[in-house]
């Protein structure tokens, strides 16, 4: 059996059968990840993690494929994490953004991982954060995260990113409706893809109109980019707009980003880790049960329960 | 995440044969009963298949060809999944191959060879009596 | 058919029927299943009379044999007449050796060709192409330069026979060869005859052997029309393909309306051309699957034929007849033989092709029994050959004009895919057309749909396959020796290639190269200057490499 210590070795040497091993290992929650993700957090914190999202059908795959090999002729290192649903019926998946970078499996800089979502929303953000750290920890210049779809798991998804990137594509006016209360918000580059159809600059006005609408955000106006990626148009200045980005967060604002990231991870960990702990001792003692049965007869509600608990927990962590 | 430990599957297309029917229709009943399918699309390499199998770290290779080229390209991939310590994925394959080179592939570490007509049950039992037991 | 008093007394008669003789009946003897469906999901009734068919008007809807709206058939006297063409599909191996079939093939009666090109040639890669390696000469015959296309002719006079290509990415390449041979050999380009398959479209949903990007493609697809409109008056330029997405999975139904959509596509875009419908109509063709599903196919055949007539007549306007005629190929289908008990195959083969006379298909292919196994063997070959002889000379079913017609049961069928067809391509127009449609992912849906329900209707043994799911054997009965190809093919062919790029004037090819780029970035028919590049020996990974840095490459939309 692989230890521990030899993963992250592994990993930290940018071993591609270490790396692949430990994402696995993050995925399945194995007792080992957190202490290894924990021994990898050191050597975290020096790739550029950029986020992309949009609707189907906006091409995406094939402008981060355009992407990855533009930022490979920069010389750049390159990890890629593609996140798809489960099927909430049977929990199986497909993973099917990899197909269209697999030109580029072979090559020894880049490294591609499908995730499927499982289990539930704060689970998968975790799991995708922490198999971002890994690819972070191994060397990656650049990591980009890909969610499918514009609803609210990919919006917690993406928000992991140093700069998120949003593709839309014309034709999609509807969607664009239709996604802008979570999406809008937190892009930092907008994508016009498939610039040679019908509509671009329609596409584009609607975008620049919602955007307008928006609350100003710190100083940053995000750009709207054009691109038509199957013909490989257009990403270089995608690249260039995602590159100021990275500046203007180096110019001070990265710290404030970095802060807020590690807060909400701390705050999540502590839900997870001390809310985790009290329920479980709760179901050992039998007592979750008993609790659940009260909130049924309306003897109580969960809001009085978990104030009753939090005053019980919080009496005995006092010093005496 | 879950800790439900799920079966991983590269459904992957070999050569330049494009007929993809038999492949997409496992990769479904695949999905359907609990696995993550990882579809390669079509063409690909022994070396992007191979890659594909480590970086997504799975645990099943099921490969799909009707071309004829079976006997120069599955070799290519056995050599390369040893030489890259993948040796404890289960690789199967399906397609049109005649059976006279059955006994080879398997020699080379193919474990079973499907032909025509079998029930898509019969591949989900086989992964699941035969994956790898992970650490 | 009948008028209205007589119908309203079949209906009440039936209604009596149905309470009394059916009734006590079924008490004894029930039906086998509950109720009984075609591939398509079409309900076939426990019985068909003149109430299902009330609405037929035969001279709107049925007609005279080579009359409008041709349900009945393209011409007059059909099979009495001649009889449909007997088109094998052959191709193996190195140039030399399919050269030698074909003379042989030649030497025993046939006129008609048909070439089977390996998969590299079929996505316009040279042989030496890295990814080619192990099937150069597998599925097909190798063709990388004019060099193979003069062997593969060689002794053949282009003035004295048809060939059929089965090719579609590279169909400008080859055609031009073709053409290239013809110009050497001294037969004016009028005279040469055949078809190429060049139907891009079903390619990026059903076969997916795509080079290019689907604009691209159709804009190649349409050159081939173009050119042949006005140089090559017996060519058939295009055969519009069903047969490929019916073996990708999908129903009758849905072959039916998507070859149908797919032709509307090729028309449009060679009328935006500024061609006249008159002009290329005539010569466009068909390809369909003969399945299982006997009434269903012969319904399919019929319904397509008086469905093409309406849609060049109403929607086009087409004025010649010959331009309403869907002249149809077809093909048994593949994906329905099994290889447990092959043997068995020879049955399929027969009905399949029954349908497909009594469907009034002008050409017929049968598949061989061994083809779940490997390359047919010559021996399964010429089974398959005899079993179209014996359906033309033993049978008798050639001697009348669609005989079905007039049945209650074959004529509410035609009326139900013409229907239900009708249906998805108005779907497919809404969309914006074939080329969204594809795009947005819709056909490939529905074929992966239709492809897992079939697989599972055999899993969950609610469709018998004999052989396969019931009244199976331990061991299969294989009384044939399964064909080979030599491993030293591939050899062989690198070695020619090799010589063709070394003893050519590479400098010319440089320059025709360089003018073709330029043409295909000025959006000229591109068939003279590709002429003129095979003539050059460019190769076709060469001709290909230049268009994909013009049209560049296409990425399949994976669909599950």
């Amino acid at each position: 059996m692989t230890n521990i210590e030899q993963l992250i070795d592994g990993v930290l040497k940018g071993d591609r059968r270490f790396i692949a091993k430990t994402i696995t290992l993050i995925e399945n929650d194995l007792p080992e990840s957190q202490k290894t993700v924990s021994l990898l957090y050191p050597h975290t914190g020096k790739a550029h993690i950029v986020g992309i999202t949009g609707p189907p059908g906006s091409g995406k795959s094939t402008l981060i494929q355009k992407l990855v090999e533009e930022l490979r002729r920069q010389g750049k290192t390159v990890g890629v994490v593609a996140v798809d649903p489960s099927s909430p019926f049977t929990g199986g998946a497909f993973l099917g953004d990899r197909v269209r970078m697999q030109e580029l499996s072979t090559d020894e800089g880049v490294f591609i991982r499908s995730m499927a979502t499982r289990g539930s929303l704060g689970a998968l953000a975790k799991a995708t954060k922490d198999a971002v750290k890994v690819l972070d920890a191994s060397g990656k210049d650049v990591v980009v995260v890909e969610t499918v779809g514009a609803g609210q798991s990919e919006v917690e998804i993406v928000k992991l990113a140093h700069t998120i990137v949003v593709v839309l594509a014309p034709g999609l006016g509807d969607d664009i409706q239709a996604i802008k209360a979570g999406i809008m918000e937190i892009g930092d580059v907008f994508v016009v893809n498939k610039a040679d159809r019908e509509n671009v600059n329609k596409a584009i006005m609607d975008i620049e109109t919602m955007l307008s609408m928006n609350p100003e955000r710190e100083k940053w106006k995000p750009p709207v980019v054009k691109t038509t990626a199957i013909m490989g148009e257009g990403i270089i200045e995608l690249l260039d707009k995602i590159d100021l980005h990275r500046k203007y967060l180096e110019g001070g604002t990265i710290d404030t980003r970095r802060r807020q990231t590690v807060e909400t991870e701390l705050v999540e960990a502590i839900k997870e880790k001390v809310a985790g702990a009290i329920v479980d001792d709760l179901k050992k003692k039998g007592i979750l049960d008993k609790l659940v049965q009260k909130i049924l007869e309306k003897e109580t509600d969960p809001y009085s329960v978990a104030d009753m608990l939090l005053a019980k927990r919080l009496k005995r962590l006092k010093p005496s | 995440m879950s800790s439900e430990k799920k079966i991983r599957v590269v459904v992957a297309k070999p050569g330049l044969n494009s007929h993809d029917r038999g492949a997409k229709i496992v990769a479904r009943a695949f999905r359907d009963a609990g696995m993550e399918v990882i579809y390669t699309g079509l063409r690909q390499t022994p070396e992007q298949i191979v890659e594909t199998a480590l970086q997504e770290d799975v645990d099943v290779i099921a490969l799909s060809i009707l071309s004829g080229a079976h006997l120069a390209l599955f070799p290519k991939i056995m050599e390369l999944l040893e030489r890259k310590g993948l040796d404890d994925v289960l690789v199967f394959a399906g397609g049109i191959i005649p059976k006279e080179d059955v006994p080879n592939l398997k020699k080379m570490g193919i474990a079973e060879v499907f032909g025509p007509g079998t029930r898509t049950d019969t591949l989900v039992k086989f992964i699941r009596e035969n994956v790898r037991k992970r650490k | 058919m009948s008028d209205e008093q007589s119908l309203s007394k079949i209906t009440k008669e039936r209604e009596k029927w149905e309470k009394t003789t059916v009734p006590s009946w079924l008490r004894r003897n029930p039906e086998r299943k509950g109720e009984f469906k075609t591939t398509s999901g079409i309900n076939i009734k426990r019985l068909y009379t003149p109430e299902d068919v009330k609405n037929l008007d035969y001279l709107r809807d049925l007609g005279f044999p080579g009359q409008f709206p041709f349900t009945r058939s393209l011409h007059a006297t059909m099979y009495r007449g001649r009889l449909w063409t007997m088109r094998q599909f052959s191709g193996f191996g190195t140039a030399e050796q399919t050269n030698k079939r074909f003379r042989y093939l030649l030497k025993e009666g046939e006129t008609g060709l048909s070439v089977a090109f390996d998969y590299p040639t079929i996505m316009g890669r040279d042989s030496d192409d890295p990814m080619c390696n192990g099937e150069v000469g597998i599925c097909g015959v190798a063709v990388s330069s004019l060099k193979d296309m003069e062997i593969l002719f060689d002794g053949i006079p282009l003035d004295k026979v048809t060939t059929s290509m089965t090719i579609n990415g590279p169909a400008s390449m080859l055609l031009a060869m073709y053409i290239a041979i013809g110009d050497k050999q001294g037969v004016p380009r009028g005279k040469l005859g055949g078809t190429t398959q060049n139907d891009m479209l079903k390619e990026f949903y059903a076969q997916k052997l795509c080079i290019f990007p689907p604009k691209p493609s159709v804009k190649l697809v349409v050159d081939i029309i173009e050119y042949c409109a006005k140089h090559l008056p017996k060519w058939n330029p295009v055969s519009i393909s069903g047969y490929h997405i019916r073996e990708a999975g999908s129903n009758a139904v849905q072959e039916l309306a998507f070859t149908l959509a797919d032709g509307i596509t090729y028309v449009e875009s060679t009328l935006e051309r500024g061609l006249k419908v008159d002009d290329f109509a005539p010569r466009l063709s068909f390809f369909f699957a003969a399945h299982n599903n006997f009434f269903e196919e012969i319904a399919k055949f019929r319904a397509a034929r008086r469905l093409w007539a309406k849609i060049m007549k109403e929607r086009f306007k087409a004025k010649d007849p010959r331009s309403l005629w869907m002249r149809m190929h077809v093909q048994t289908s593949g994906c329905t033989l099994t290889a447990q008990q092959p043997v068995n195959n020879v049955v399929r083969v027969a009905l399949q092709s029954l349908a497909a006379v009594l469907g009034g298909t002008q050409s017929l292919h049968t598949n061989s029994l061994d083809e779940t196994l490997a390359l047919p063997s010559e021996e399964a070959v010429t089974v398959a050959l005899r079993t179209q002889q014996i359906i033309a000379h033993e049978s008798g079913v050639v001697d009348t004009v669609d005989p079905l017609s007039g049945s209650y049961c074959v004529e509410a069928l035609t009326n139900e895919m013409e229907e239900r067809a009708m249906d998805y391509i108005n779907k497919i127009d809404d969309m914006g057309g074939v080329i969204a449609a594809i795009e947005n992912g819709f056909l490939q849906k529905e074929i992966a749909d239709s492809a897992y329900k079939y697989q599972q209707e055999i899993d969950n043994k609610e469709r018998i396959l004999v052989g396969v799911n019931d009244y199976t054997v331990e061991e299969d009965w294989v009384p044939l020796k399964i064909l080979r190809i030599a491993p030293d093919v591939e050899a062989e062919q690198l070695a020619r290639l090799q010589k063709v790029k070394r003893e050519r004037n590479n400098a010319r090819v440089k320059k025709v190269l360089d003018k073709l780029h330029g043409a295909a970035d000025r959006d000229e028919n591109l068939m003279p200057t590709i002429i003129e590049a095979v003539k050059s020996y460019a190769t076709l990974g060469e001709i290909t490499n230049v268009f994909r840095s013009v049209f560049g490459e296409y990425q399949e939309l994976i669909v599950i």
